[in-house]
């Protein structure tokens, strides 16, 4: 059954005996990079191996790093599908603003938490939005699409990724954001320690570069790699 | 009410009559072409200085109108070459203040979409924007047209024109690589750079010319040249187009011309049920018309500009622009410093 199509995946919820082993049970999340028509085969084959293979990658060293992230079961490098374990529970975005406050502050420190541990390990997420944090009917709070994911230790890409988490709050909870904001960046000082500073800071700056930068400084940021 | 735009922002100098109906009475383009190399801003600007006055004169001729009856003016504030803008912005002020009529500045990349929207009837598209001097994906969103990727580097128009002219090939380079690309047969793997939204060129670029100076067939090359970084062209907008989930994408700039992007950019839109709208050739490059149509909607929104205000914006980002045609709202301080 399709769940969502987005740029460049399909996302599809099917039963693990089907796709996998007769014997197993449940659901699994099968994410399909399908074959994109307006690409040559020569381009289309290698990019689609490559990005599942380096989702596959993320998703594994994240759980690593201490970040709750689905199990991939298989990484189909024929089909280019990764078929994942289906997390039950809702998105923060569904939830979030539901919430007693106590329980929205142990989010935030949660998301604080797994944020500097991803960069701690040279991870970014790329895309960090409230759609992508399920929270479990026990709880437990998972970090899901490593899709624009990279390994990128550099402090532009981790104030980049601090910064359009919370562009993410500011346009779909803009009632909580501030707060949120201000829980996730002190409990990420917490775990990252003196570093996580500069990342903060930085942060800032991208924020008030907003969406361009001009030519000669970005070209500056891309040969410095920071 | 009828506007005169000028625009003026690289090696285009464009003069176009519009009226407040959205009739583009006339539009006269002349193009400034180096010798050799790339352009050179202040010669560009020597070449727009000298055409001014003949262009301006053509395109009220072949609109039939005399200059007393044009209501307002309107020109390129930016981004663009320093030059460039200076002179027309010059020319702007000059037959403002001769003839005691009211101008706006306008943002080129703004005026790209905005002429786009006026003659495909596209409503509220993803806008490729695509030439030798920018390359955005620009749409509208929370009261602004917002940047969802862009270059990082080079313009992917200023990628196919070193390309071009490093090779040897004759300018315009764009259309000698298009054509070229249409006799190649092999993909050679060139770097495919997309980060996120946002893009780069110049990997592609020197890896070519890397290929070229190995041996590797030109046709070849230009091919796989194309499909390249018309691919993260297409990807990124693409990306766009899932988040905003809007049904339209309008294809702008001088390299909407090329049929291979626009094929690719088509097959993307069918799959994703959205509609792929490109204005004629003509208003897709740079154009007088565009800055005319822009400048007229501004106005009559509310954007003034006192004359001494009218100056130049070489680094005007898109998202800095107030569109209260697009939101209704217009502030009461004018809108350009």
């Amino acid at each position: 059954m399709l769940i969502k199509r987005g740029a460049e995946a399909e996302l599809h919820l099917e039963s693990f005996a089907e796709v996998l082993h007769p014997l197993g049970e449940g659901k699994v999340v099968v994410k399909h990079r399908v074959p994109k028509g307006y690409r040559v085969k020569e381009l289309d084959l290698p990019l689609r191996e490559g990005r599942t293979c380096l989702e596959a990658r993320l998703l594994f060293d994240a759980k690593r790093a201490g970040v709750l992230t689905p199990p991939v079961y298989e990484v189909d490098r024929e089909n280019m599908r990764l078929v994942m374990e289906h997390v039950e529970g809702r998105t923060l975005k569904e939830v979030l603003e539901g919430m007693g406050e106590g329980e929205r502050r142990r989010i935030y420190r949660k998301i604080g938490r797994y944020l500097a541990r991803l960069h701690r390990r040279g991870i970014v997420h790329g895309d960090l939005t409230t759609s992508n944090l399920l929270l479990s009917p026990r709880g437990e709070l998972y970090l899901v699409d490593f899709g624009l994911g990279e390994y990128n230790p550099s402090l532009e890409a981790r104030g980049v990724d601090l910064h359009l988490l919370r562009r993410a709050l500011q346009s779909v909870h803009f009632r909580v954001a501030e707060e949120a904001y201000r829980e996730i960046c002190s409990a990420y000082l917490r775990e990252f320690g003196r570093e996580g500073r500069e990342v903060l800071r930085r942060a800032e700056e991208v924020a008030r570069r907003g969406r361009y930068v001009g030519r000669e400084e970005r070209g500056a940021l891309l040969r410095n790699g920071k | 009410m009828l506007c005169l735009g000028l625009e003026g922002t690289a090696h285009t100098l464009g003069v176009g009559v519009v009226s407040s109906e959205g009739k583009i009475l006339s539009h006269v383009s002349r193009v400034y072409r180096p010798e050799k190399g790339g352009i050179h801003p202040r010669e560009a600007a020597r070449f727009h200085a000298s055409q001014l006055k003949s262009a301006v004169k053509e395109a009220l001729e072949k609109a039939g109108v005399g200059l007393r009856e044009l209501d307002l003016f309107s020109f390129s504030a930016g981004p663009g070459l320093g030059p460039c803008l200076r002179t027309v912005a010059t020319a702007a002020r000059a037959l403002s203040v001769l003839t005691g009529k009211p101008l706006v500045g306008v943002n080129h990349c703004v005026a790209h979409v905005e002429i786009g929207r006026l003659l495909t009837g596209a409503e509220d598209p993803v806008t490729l924007y695509v030439s030798g001097g920018n390359t955005q994906v620009i749409a509208f969103e929370e009261g602004r047209y917002r940047v969802f990727g862009e270059t990082l580097d080079i313009p992917v128009g200023n990628c196919l024109d070193v390309f071009a002219r490093e090779v040897g090939l004759p300018p315009p380079g764009g259309p000698a690589v298009e054509e070229l690309a249409r006799r190649g047969r092999r993909y050679l793997p060139l770097p495919y750079v997309v980060k996120g939204m946002d893009l780069s060129f110049s990997g592609p670029l020197t890896e070519a010319l890397r290929r070229y100076r190995q041996g590797a067939a030109l046709e070849d090359l230009c091919f796989s040249l194309q499909e390249t970084v018309f691919a993260a062209l297409v990807e990124v907008t693409e990306r766009a187009v899932a988040h905003t989930e809007k049904g339209e994408v309008l294809l702008a700039g001088g390299v909407a011309s090329n049929r291979r992007l626009r094929e690719m950019l088509g097959e993307m839109c069918r799959a994703r049920g959205a509609s792929l709208l490109v204005p004629p050739r003509e208003f897709c490059a740079d154009n007088g018309a565009m800055i005319g149509w822009t400048g007229l909607l501004a106005y009559r929104h509310g954007v003034r500009q006192r004359v001494e205000e009218a100056v130049v914006r070489q680094r005007w980002r898109t998202d800095e622009v107030e569109v209260p045609w697009r939101t209704g709202r217009v502030k009461t301080k004018p809108s350009h410093p």
